[in-house]
């Protein structure tokens, strides 16, 4: 069985994976100079299916709990140190608010929290916990896919190539191209992010921590070296590279609440790109034809990748149906 | 509801007025404005226009739901940048209307009345038609009015703080010194038992975001304000009764066999 695979982000690498482990030939077509280094780049790597239970359905908590595994076992790129979500005193409402839309957390208070993460002893009276929760440096996380590729004879990546150069005639195709299969996904639209990375040796965490705040709600991510990935605006446009002055001066607000000496950190790297989205914000495995499109990752990319990458190899190589990801009527997806 | 709504040159049936942000998905935020059976809905144009119209995919379903959009200038604050943000939703959206917001202060996101009277007053000489978010005060409105504003709305507490009616005697007042101009309650509104209060003040029609978008059930909350506004509504009409201090019972007392003279 011959497969294409076109786009090699987290979506395309991790369904390569698994096409190549089930036997198949596999070429990975990649328009940019290297894997990972669309939408996936910017990625913020918390494996934190729990905490989406705020914002997002439960299909995707249920689909983002495969991830775990897969990142710490299968493809062992995350650290397992769960996820620590704090709040201002004053935008309490928005924690006991979290408490209840989430699962999977312990309470923690002052001291508790200063035990998880010294460098935040006294800075916040309450914080939940969600120890299960994981999280890796997609960069990596990336390059260790695609060691793990390269291994297998089978298969063959095709760099600073376009989809269209790729003629020879394959089984099938599976279109891993986020918001630029557009083209063929009408109604896909982009949802803005923007990012930040921080470098500071004054403060170290062992794990992501979420700041809940009703209009600037932020995340930083570890990611070693004195790093910390500042994550990330939601914003319903489409523009793709342009990060506003706006946009760094809420990030780095925010930053700033949760530990004031991100005020002295180095900015290393802005950046800018869009997620990939179905109007339900839910992921897709569509069948045109013979080509499978994997799509609507949306801001869970790491954190569904591995669940609907399994899905795509079954389902084209077993033809087996997976209502969750392909029934058209998205009532139907979540019940499934 | 019977009776329509006047808001410029429209007439609704429907007094709720619904905000676009921060729902889980697009799909849910249509979802809640067809339960809520909102006629009009705001959208900020602020941060979603981008560079240029980039955020046309997310307008487009806006447009697809077939209600009225009333832009809004959130996030402004100064009278300049709101009448920039309002010429510029004009152009992309193609309606006069527009839900002025100039901030003043960014813990209570409250409105700066002065550059609101100032913005106003360009914007209504321009051909806008203006729906202010103001504070409950007498004389604002009076301004905003004379500014050129056929339209006022009055918050019920800072945006997003779910705290209900703040100020009720304000807002009673405010309703009873226009009478005739419509009055619509722009933020703060937390549960439908506030909306419905508003209602009952003599309220024209609420505006609400994060109650709706913020719930568990979003689809489900749009649906109770939409008849807590009804009832809220239907009993102004219904003319309530004055409460009094002494119960008074509902069954004639006089000539029942043993009435226990004492409680009457």
């Amino acid at each position: 069985m011959k497969i294409r695979i076109i786009g090699a982000g987290v979506a395309g690498l991790t369904c390569a994976y698994e096409f190549a482990r089930a036997g198949a030939t596999v070429e990975i077509v990649e328009r940019a100079s290297g894997p990972g280094l669309g939408c996936s780049f910017h990625a913020g790597g918390m494996l934190a299916p729990w905490c989406e239970a705020e914002s997002a359905e439960p299909l995707v908590v249920r689909l983002g709990q495969e991830a775990l595994g897969y990142w710490t076992k299968t493809v062992p790129a995350a650290e397992t140190h769960g996820t620590l979500v704090v709040t201002p005193p004053r935008d309490r409402p928005d924690l006991v608010r979290f408490a209840r839309l989430t699962s999977a957390h312990e309470k923690l208070d002052a001291a508790g929290i200063a035990k998880l993460e010294p460098d935040l002893a006294g800075r916040f009276d309450e914080a939940l916990f969600y120890s299960q929760e994981a999280h890796l440096d997609p960069r990596a996380a990336m390059a260790m896919l695609a060691e793990r590729l390269r291994d297998y004879p089978s298969v063959a990546f095709r760099f600073n190539t376009e989809a269209e150069a790729a003629t020879e005639p394959v089984d099938w195709t599976v279109d891993c191209r986020g918001f630029s299969a557009r083209d063929r996904l009408a109604d896909l639209r982009g949802v803005k992010g923007e990012m930040l990375v921080l470098a500071t040796q004054e403060i170290s965490f062992q794990r992501p921590v979420r700041m809940l705040h009703p209009r600037h709600p932020v995340y930083i991510v570890p990611r070693g070296d004195g790093r910390f990935m500042i994550g990330a605006t939601m914003i319903e446009n489409e523009e793709r590279s342009r990060v506003t002055a706006r946009s760094v001066l809420e990030l780095l607000g925010a930053a700033y609440a949760v530990h004031p000496a991100f005020g002295e950190a180095e900015i290393v790297e802005t950046g800018s790109d869009l997620r990939p989205a179905f109007s339900d914000n839910l992921p897709r495995l569509k069948l045109i034809d013979h080509t499978l499109y994997v799509n609507g990752l949306f801001r869970h990319g790491f954190l569904l990748s591995p669940a609907l990458a399994r899905r795509a190899a079954e389902a084209v190589l077993k033809g087996t149906y997976f209502p969750e990801v392909m029934d058209a009527d998205p009532c139907e997806r979540q019940r499934a | 509801m019977a009776d329509k709504l006047r808001l410029y040159d429209a007439e609704l049936s429907s007094r709720l007025i619904v905000g676009t942000a921060q729902y889980p998905s697009p799909a849910i935020l249509s979802d809640a404005i067809k339960a809520s059976h909102a006629e009009i809905v705001t959208v900020s144009l602020r941060r979603e226009a981008g560079g240029g119209r980039a955020g046309q995919a997310f307008w487009t379903l806006i447009r697809e739901l077939g209600v009225r959009v009333l832009p809004n200038t959130a996030g402004c604050r100064t009278a300049k940048e709101a009448v920039t943000t309002a010429q510029m939703a004009r152009e992309v959206f193609g309606t006069s209307w527009v839900k002025l917001e100039v901030i003043g202060e960014d813990d209570t996101l409250q409105p700066d009345v002065f550059g609101l009277v100032e913005a106003a007053g360009i914007l209504a000489r321009d051909g806008f038609q203006v729906f202010p978010y103001m504070t409950e005060d007498l004389v604002v409105a009076e301004k905003l009015l004379g500014a050129g504003c056929e339209v006022l709305m009055p918050w019920g507490a800072p945006i997003g703080s779910g705290r209900g009616l703040n100020n009720r005697f304000g807002l009673e007042a405010l309703r009873k010194h226009f009478p005739n101009v419509p009055l619509i309650v722009d933020a703060g509104i937390g549960t439908p038992s506030h909306a419905a209060a508003a209602m009952e003040l003599g309220y024209d029609a609420v505006l609400i975001n994060t109650a709706i978008a913020k719930a568990g059930d979003p689809v489900a909350m749009a649906r109770a304000f939409a008849l807590a506004l009804e009832a809220g509504h239907l009993a102004r009409g219904a003319d309530p009764i004055e409460p009094r201090d002494m119960a008074e019972p509902s069954t004639p007392q006089i000539g029942r066999a043993f009435a226990d003279l004492s409680h009457a």
